[in-house]
């Protein structure tokens, strides 16, 4: 292993994190705080408990997957992406790392940037509902899970997009809706039966209700399902970052 | 010397059917600097970049200083350094911060004093926390340097290094490139210009089309180019060199003129006493002629497929 490049590639990009602090940071709490204030504060004291638990403090998983889920996937896309559009990524193709180096680099730098956002907007939430956390490790296990499972995918797509515009396609288009619709602001259970089923479909579902289980211990899947769901999408990610990097998919002619 | 890279029957076909190498065979000998001419698109860029393990070879096999470009990747990369040709940087590093990395892609461990060294040695070391986007074009084909610099590497690819920057840059460049050369660094630049390879390069290869046309020292090169022809248009035509004349080499020409080889390196030509010694023999000059073949005229003909041939010039 090569973990001089893997320790190079970690700090440049955590590098980039803290000299865009504002934008790396503080904007995903700012809105995550909204998101309090209104579905929290002002709309969630008019809904009932759900599961037994005030829909305030029922959505912070959900909020917390929202942010880390998107800011996963960001983070991990641009931190490829911009070598590749400025054309930097040659130092990258030239050096002696093999994929796994890169990939631990790039990808654990943008999933720790998601960590601790994750644990800030967490350490925002107790100013706003009152909240306590049963399996405090499962609950970090999620987390990290989700955030490296995230910026995996996330690394895929910033090495696919062609251009800025691809590079938000996909979150905007497939994941804010996979996650919205995921269970974030509701339980499944509220649903009517037929659409229950479909949107076990959908692989957010499993996250957040996992994470959600590790907090108030009630689940809408059971947890074992949401354990295989991350890691079979983790497995998945990876074995296609192996594949790219065999065939030098968009990377190497 | 010894061979420190070792290219061979190397091909490259893009997906279309282009092929952009056809065959390569090049060996390049440890601490010499060889200049690789050739038109846009003749494969300099790609030859390196394959080398460099940018792109992938169809065919073929590369071996840096023992070691397989493919198998044994980790071990042929860490001696190279590469100095591309487009300046690709993230700009909102600082100077120190980009080297750095680059260091630690490469697998060596932090080094500041080498960084310092390195940052010194290309006037760089003030500009250490400066942006890189504050920087003038010059100062960032420096970066690019220091980058490829960073890990010491014994072989450096400079790809087009002069393209496009003033002749005081050029001047700059060419000095390190010869202080590195003392260092022992081996040096492969691609070049458009003709007067770049001969200030610098020790060998100097021609690539056109995917294939390499010659590869020869730059000194018997020089030689070749150093041979001038003089002819001298007669008012009445001669069949034979005239006896008075016979202690020079002389032939005679198609036109029934006189032609004479000397070599501008020497140090007498020995033209003026040969126009003194035709006056005297009675012959009548209506014109004069000389021509030289230049590195320039060997590389366009080459080039252009067509046989070595003379360029025409007037003599005063």
């Amino acid at each position: 292993m090569n973990w001089h490049a893997i320790t190079a590639i970690y700090r440049f990009e955590m590098a980039r994190t803290f000299r865009t602090l504002a934008q790396s940071i503080v904007s995903p709490v700012l809105s995550t705080s909204l998101y309090f204030i209104v579905f929290g504060a002002a709309i969630g004291s008019r809904i009932d408990q759900v599961d037994g638990v005030s829909y305030g403090a029922f959505i912070v998983p959900g909020l917390i997957m929202l942010t880390v889920i998107t800011q996963s996937i960001t983070n991990a896309s641009f931190g490829i992406y911009f070598p590749k559009f400025i054309g930097s990524v040659y130092e990258l193709l030239s050096a002696p790392v093999n994929f796994l180096e890169i990939v631990i680099g790039y990808v654990g730098a943008a999933a720790t940037k998601a960590f601790m956002i994750g644990l800030i907007i967490l350490a925002t939430s107790f100013f706003f509902v009152d909240i306590s956390i049963l399996h405090p490790v499962w609950m970090m296990a999620f987390l990290v899970l989700t955030c490296v499972s995230f910026a995996l995918m996330g690394f895929i797509i910033g090495i696919w997009a062609g251009n800025f515009e691809q590079l938000q396609l996909v979150p905007l288009l497939v994941i804010t809706p996979l996650v919205f619709l995921g269970g974030s602001f509701y339980s499944i259970s509220m649903l009517p039966p037929f659409w229950q089923n479909v949107t076990l479909f959908n692989p957010v579902v499993y996250l957040v209700s996992g994470f959600r289980w590790s907090f108030f211990g009630t689940a809408d899947v059971a947890v074992g399902w949401s354990l295989l769901a991350i890691g079979g999408f983790t497995i998945a990610c990876l074995a296609a970052i192996a594949w790219i990097f065999r065939t030098g998919y968009k990377i190497r002619s | 010397m010894p061979t420190i890279l070792s290219i061979q029957d190397l091909t490259k076909t893009y997906e279309g059917g282009y092929e952009a190498l056809r065959g390569v065979n090049l060996d390049i000998n440890e601490g010499e600097i060889l200049a690789l001419l050739g038109p846009n698109g003749a494969g300099k860029t790609t030859l390196i970049s394959i080398i460099c393990g940018i792109s992938n070879p169809s065919t073929g096999t590369i071996s840096v200083g023992g070691h397989d470009s493919l198998t044994d990747y980790r071990a042929a990369r860490s001696l190279i350094g590469l100095v591309p040709q487009e300046v690709a940087l993230e700009p909102f590093e600082t100077v120190l911060s980009t080297v750095q990395f680059s260091r630690g892609l490469f697998g060596k461990p932090r080094d500041p004093a080498a960084i310092e060294a390195i940052l010194r040695q290309l006037s760089l070391w003030d500009k250490k926390d400066a942006r890189i986007r504050t920087l003038s074009g010059g100062m960032k084909r420096r970066v690019l340097i220091a980058k490829a610099l960073s890990h010491d590497p014994r072989i450096l690819f400079l790809d087009e290094p002069t393209a496009g920057v003033d002749v005081e840059l050029r001047k700059d460049m060419w000095e390190i490139v010869e202080t590195l050369r003392q260092a022992g660094v081996t040096i492969i630049l691609t070049t458009h210009y003709i007067e770049e390879a001969e200030a610098i390069a020790d060998r100097i290869g021609v690539i056109n089309k995917g294939e390499i046309l010659l590869v020869e020292d730059k000194v018997t090169l020089m030689r070749r180019m150093g041979q001038k022809r003089l002819d001298i248009d007669l008012s009445t035509p001669v069949d034979a060199v005239p006896d008075a004349l016979s202690r020079y080499p002389l032939e005679v020409n198609e036109s029934g003129g006189l032609t004479y080889h000397y070599d501008t390196n020497a140090d007498r030509t020995g033209i003026t006493q040969l126009l003194a010694d035709l006056s005297a023999a009675g012959l009548h000059m209506s014109d004069l002629h000389t021509s030289q073949s230049s590195l320039e005229d060997i590389f366009v003909d080459l080039v252009a497929d067509t046989p070595a041939d003379t360029s025409k010039e007037d003599a005063a």
